[in-house]
């Protein structure tokens, strides 16, 4: 256990890993709030083909060379975002297919992009770590934590300031609509603040993983909890929980990053599983 | 004053024409009933006054002063899933949103106005529990609650009736009725003519024919008398 404790002091000692614990907690809690919205309009893979749009658009990054990926990544996952979960009567293919088009599509499109052009030596390992978020959450700049922390904050307010309206467009949208409430405006809001967190959370667990941050902790509080205030503030506070447990564990056993925090994810959400059951 | 008037207007979805040609006006006060049969278009019109569903030709004027943010609404049939966690007091606050301008929180007299709603329709003490876990009956009389908070000048109901039991039926008629009476405008779609004839000052008749006008004259009308008729024979 000492001997734990020390590695653990050691580590700490460098400034990437503070920096890796301080942004990875940030992006937990930014993905988790929007979490139960996801889930419960049923766009639990909004995360995944969010995600994989932003690796396709991180390939044209990389083949154009822009030195800062960001200003393409961001936008065309915006985009994305915003056609994905416009949810009018005239979009031609439904929800959860239009999602999976899109979340292949792109997919084959950036490793094919990569492929093709990419000059880098390794390139499985290059594919590998943005699929899989392996390193890339150790080797933050400052300024990509500025960058991480403005962001998650702007989130966070933003979720707080409109959680009433949240609420209530998750709950009953023609209701909002039919009483005055600009719901496009509010899902368009939406798609973009989720756009944002799940190009952030790329750092964390890379693309394919990213579902996994958004709903697991809205699903395990959804077993225990029965008021969306509950269930929000109890999926914040566990992702957090897990994500800050998971990084310890690999920076400790050696662990992929991303994979440990979604393993522990999946643990916290059988046991809130078995306490629902038992309280049923 | 009139708050609502439709003019030559056509319903339906996408192609589909399900009405065409309907002319009426409501105005402040009037206590508006909806009648006809199973998938003559009522719960369509509704939706299309409230503009969830864009007509398919005509025009829908709203009077002065009148705007979504006065209205409240109770749908026919709310798609929640079964597992959304919201609990009542939840539900029945998310009403009070509707005020205009922005505004991050509910204020104190919005939950009062909630706690009021809870006890006029008898669910004070569910206020906590999950929504998921209450009867059909008090689901629709949180619903019902929600829609009074938000309605400060226009109530629309959906069949507010369907699945009360006889006692809150007769309250709820009761309670629309002193709305009505405050001065609210109510538009409420129902099956029962009988009650809808009671209590109604205008009667909308929608289906094969169409009617439009005042209680009395639907009563005197060839529409009413089948309708009535037909709808009082099959009732107790
Ligand atoms: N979303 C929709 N898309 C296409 N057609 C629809 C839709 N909703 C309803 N319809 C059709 O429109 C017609 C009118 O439906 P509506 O729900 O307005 O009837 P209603 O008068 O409210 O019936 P009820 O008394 O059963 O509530 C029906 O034939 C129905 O099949
Ligand atoms: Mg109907």
């Amino acid at each position: 256990m000492s001997e734990m404790l020390g590695k653990l002091a050691y580590y700490m000692e460098f400034p990437f890993v503070r920096y890796a614990l301080i942004v990875g907690v940030l992006i937990a809690l930014c993905s988790s709030l929007f979490g139960a919205t996801l889930v419960l309009k049923r766009f639990s893979f909004i995360g995944d083909g969010l995600a994989h749009v932003a690796f396709g658009a991180m390939a044209i990054a990389a083949v154009l060379n822009f030195t800062n990926e960001m200003v393409v990544i961001l936008p065309i996952t915006v985009v994305c975002a915003i056609l994905l979960l416009r949810t009018g009567q005239n979009t031609i293919i439904k929800g959860d297919a239009a999602i999976a088009m899109i979340s292949v599509g792109a997919l084959a499109f950036g490793y094919l992009i990569m492929n093709l052009f990419s000059t880098s030596s390794n390139l499985t390992g290059d594919v590998c770590s943005t699929l899989f978020g392996s390193t890339s959450i150790l080797t933050l700049t400052t300024k990509e934590v500025w960058l991480s922390v403005i962001l998650s904050v702007v989130v966070v307010i933003f979720f707080i300031v409109y959680y009433n309206r949240i609420f209530s467009l998750t709950f009953d949208e023609n209701f909002a609509k039919a009483t005055g409430m600009k719901v496009e405006l509010y899902n368009l809001l939406t798609a973009i603040v989720i756009a944002v967190i799940i190009v952030l959370a790329m750092n964390l667990v890379g693309s394919l993983l990213i579902s996994a941050l958004v709903i697991f902790p809205a699903l395990s509080a959804m077993r225990i909890f029965r008021s969306f205030k509950s269930v929000i503030l109890f999926s914040a506070g566990i992702s957090v929980v897990c994500a800050l447990v998971g990084m310890l564990i690999s920076i400790l056993a050696g662990t992929p990053v991303g994979s440990t925090i979604v393993a522990v994810d999946v643990a916290a959400f059988l046991i809130c599983y078995f306490i629902g059951r038992a309280r049923n | 004053m009139a708050q609502i008037i439709c003019r030559d207007l056509t319903l339906g979805y996408d192609n589909e024409v399900i009405l065409t040609g309907l002319d009426f006006r409501v105005d402040e006060g009037d206590y508006l009933c909806i009648v006809g049969e199973n998938g003559s278009g009522k719960s369509t019109l509704m939706k299309t006054i409230l503009g969830l569903t864009p007509p398919l030709s005509g025009s829908i004027e709203w009077g002065e002063g009148l705007s979504a943010h006065a209205i409240g609404y109770l749908p026919q049939q709310t798609l929640v899933q079964r597992d959304f966690p919201a609990s009542v007091r939840e539900i029945v606050l998310s009403g009070c949103q509707n005020r205009p301008g922005f505004r991050a929180f509910y204020k104190p007299e919005d939950r009062q106005k909630a706690e009021r709603n809870m006890e006029r329709m008898g669910i004070a003490d569910l206020s906590k529990r999950c929504y998921r876990d209450l009867s059909g009956g008090q689901q629709q009389r949180v619903l019902l609650a929600r829609a009074l908070c938000s309605a400060e000048k226009v109530l629309l109901l959906d069949e507010p009736v369907t699945g009360l039991d006889p006692k809150i039926t007769q309250e709820m008629y009761e309670l629309i009725r002193s709305l009505n009476e405050e001065g609210i405008t109510i538009i409420m779609i129902s099956h029962d003519v009988d009650e809808a004839v009671r209590y109604a000052s205008h009667i909308l008749h929608i289906g094969k024919h169409v009617f439009f006008g005042p209680r009395d004259e639907y009563i005197r009308s060839d529409v009413g008398k089948y309708f009535l008729m037909q709808e009082g024979g099959g009732e107790e």
